[in-house]
């Protein structure tokens, strides 16, 4: 299908919104009616058409709205996006993945021309035309990872291993939920790991290194996350949290449901083939609760899902405030029928809302 | 000094040792403050004869009894950052099984184990042993200024004003907690400092 991108802000007057198609395909995170951490981790190898797991790199409707608000991240602040000295050749390995991945899996928006090292990249819905010479870091104008990442939805951290461990040397952070790049670069994965609750306890991050220590190329992993957001803010950093924070507040009974938003981010793992670093792209989707809740299957389970959260999870997640709320919200969508397995709506199986 | 006791945190947080005297080709020892008692401790003819001391007194009276232990080179400077380039130049220049040790604050050792790592040093050659202030050396995660010495929480950035709460994330390569908005969802709503442990 062709996509219609959407001309719309994540700031200021958020006029984000999810078409028919977007609410559809959303990847709602929750396969059951309770959630914990867990090493939930599966192969990449696409999934049911028209979903966002079909794709290596998924492009939607919010593309050219999403890139255009990561050019004004980084125009307030640089530091979103670094690389240390040593992972420029990560940096290249990514370009190419993301290029080659565009331009194969969507051949009418991105197109790839290689004759030796010249190669020429076209981005139709960017109007980028740009020829340069694979390798050769002058002849972008940007460093690799930049000049990709600038024109691929969702945060990408590059991870080089070495020692038994992957180490945040590098990336290109504008959408996360509040964590810091900046802070975090150097870090590996126990230590930018440090601020999760209960996690560490249950030795899930023991085994999902030793899991993603073996990620072998063309056998990408994928898993998701997921946390809170009032207004369709993209940019839920540290570094502006002093300007955001006072956004939470504002929720009212009136206004929960168009404004609070479920963040999900669907996470992906690629092993680089020069580099031999890790690709951890990180794409977030947003869905007002009122959108959500037009799945009966959906609006069941987030409302005990909320409930049943530990204090821990629901304080870590920043939201702990805003549960009795949510909840308030929520009920109204709970008749206590019984929901069927797996994220999918399941809307032929789903019996409507009883009153 | 007795020495405090860290209680139990999450894992970007380092933990701090007890110096004890290695076999190595040259002894760099760097310490503030009460982190001389811990060099005065370890001290042995062996090492002082291959040591070199680099301490900053910051308004402690350690300097002549470090002196007296008569190591091979001794210096004092007035504040980290007078002493760093100094630093620097020392672990540029150390030898293969050069044995470093760091004693004080925890802003002093957090920066001299970044210089020491970027020179290359192997961190199994790098101890460490907090002595004296618990204060930490912080960064405001909204402006990036660093605020030396922090003893409460929440505190005022020194640079950009905000008031920050001590978070318990600290990174390696800034050497530095991270500090956040304490009143971000209630602007003005700052509770009364307290000590950092207390
Ligand atoms: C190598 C790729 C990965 C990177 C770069 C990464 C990065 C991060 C970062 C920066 C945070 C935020 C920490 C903070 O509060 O400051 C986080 C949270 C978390 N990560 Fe990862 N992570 C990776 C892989 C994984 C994997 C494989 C798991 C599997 C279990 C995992 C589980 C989690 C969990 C459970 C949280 C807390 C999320 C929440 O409750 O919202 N991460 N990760």
């Amino acid at each position: 299908m062709t996509i219609q991108f959407n001309d719309e802000t994540f700031r200021d007057d958020y006029s984000f919104h999810n078409s028919q198609w977007a609410i559809d395909r959303f990847p709602f995170p929750f396969h059951e009616d309770s959630y914990m951490y867990a090493v939930n981790m599966e192969q990449h190898r696409g999934g049911p058409e028209g979903s966002v797991y079909e794709k290596r790199f998924d492009v939607d409707e919010h593309y050219v709205a999403e890139m255009r608000d990561r050019a004004m991240v980084l125009a307030d602040d640089p530091l979103r996006c670094q690389s240390l000295p040593h992972m420029t050749l990560a940096g290249w390995d990514l370009l190419e993945l993301i290029m080659v991945s565009k331009s194969e899996d969507y051949p009418d928006l991105f197109e790839l021309h290689r004759d030796g090292d010249t190669w020429r990249w076209i981005n139709k819905p960017m109007g980028i035309d740009d020829t340069f010479t694979f390798l050769d870091e002058t002849t972008l104008p940007y460093g690799p990872m930049e000049y990709i990442t600038r024109q691929a939805q969702g945060d990408f951290c590059v991870l080089d291993q070495r020692d038994d461990n992957l180490w945040m040397d590098a990336g290109m952070v504008t959408t996360q939920a509040d964590w810091s790049l900046d802070f975090d670069i150097g870090m590996n994965f126990f230590e930018w790991h440090a601020p999760v609750p209960l996690a560490h306890e249950k030795g899930i991050f023991k085994r999902a290194l030793k899991f993603l220590l073996n990620i072998q190329q063309g056998a990408p992993a994928r898993r998701l996350n997921w946390t809170m957001t009032v207004n369709p803010l993209l940019d839920t950093s540290p570094e502006n949290y002093h300007k955001w924070g006072i956004q939470k507040t504002t929720l009212t009974p009136e206004n929960i449901g168009a404004k609070q938003h479920l963040r999900v981010e669907l996470q992906t793992f690629f092993r680089l083939p020069r580099s031999n670093a890790l690709v951890f792209p990180i794409r977030c989707y947003l869905c007002s609760f009122q959108d959500l809740m037009t799945k009966p299957k959906w609006g069941r389970r987030l409302h005990r899902v909320v409930r049943d959260l530990p204090v821990e999870l629901a304080t870590y997640k920043g939201f702990i405030d805003n549960r009795p709320m949510m909840l308030d919200y929520l009920s109204q969508f709970d008749d206590g029928l019984p929901t069927s397995p797996g994220v999918f709506p399941d809307e032929e199986n789903t019996p409507p809302l009883s009153s | 000094m007795s020495k405090f006791d860290f209680p139990p945190s999450i894992k970007s947080r380092p933990v701090w040792g007890t110096l004890e005297p290695r076999p190595g080709a040259a002894h760099l020892f760097i310490a503030d403050a009460h982190g001389a008692e811990a060099i005065l401790d370890v001290a042995t003819p062996d090492l002082m004869a291959k040591g070199h001391i680099i301490y900053i007194p910051r308004g402690e009276d350690f300097a002549d009894k470090l002196r007296a232990l008569n190591p091979a080179q001794f210096y004092e400077g007035p504040s980290y950052a007078a002493a760093v380039s100094r630093i620097r130049r020392t672990l540029e220049d150390a030898h293969m099984g050069t044995q470093v040790y760091l004693s004080g604050t925890e802003g002093l050792m957090g920066q001299a184990m970044n210089e020491a790592m970027q020179a290359g040093i192997e961190y199994a050659a790098i101890q460490t042993e907090h002595r004296g202030s618990i204060a930490r050396r912080m960064q405001c995660v909204h402006c990036k200024g660093i605020t030396e010495d922090v003893e409460t929480d929440p505190f005022v950035c020194s640079h950009c004003g905000l008031n920050l709460f001590v978070r318990d994330h600290y990174s390696r390569r800034l050497a530095a907690y991270q500090g956040v908005r304490v009143d971000a969802e209630d602007h003005g709503n700052v509770p009364a400092p307290k000590g950092i442990y207390e």
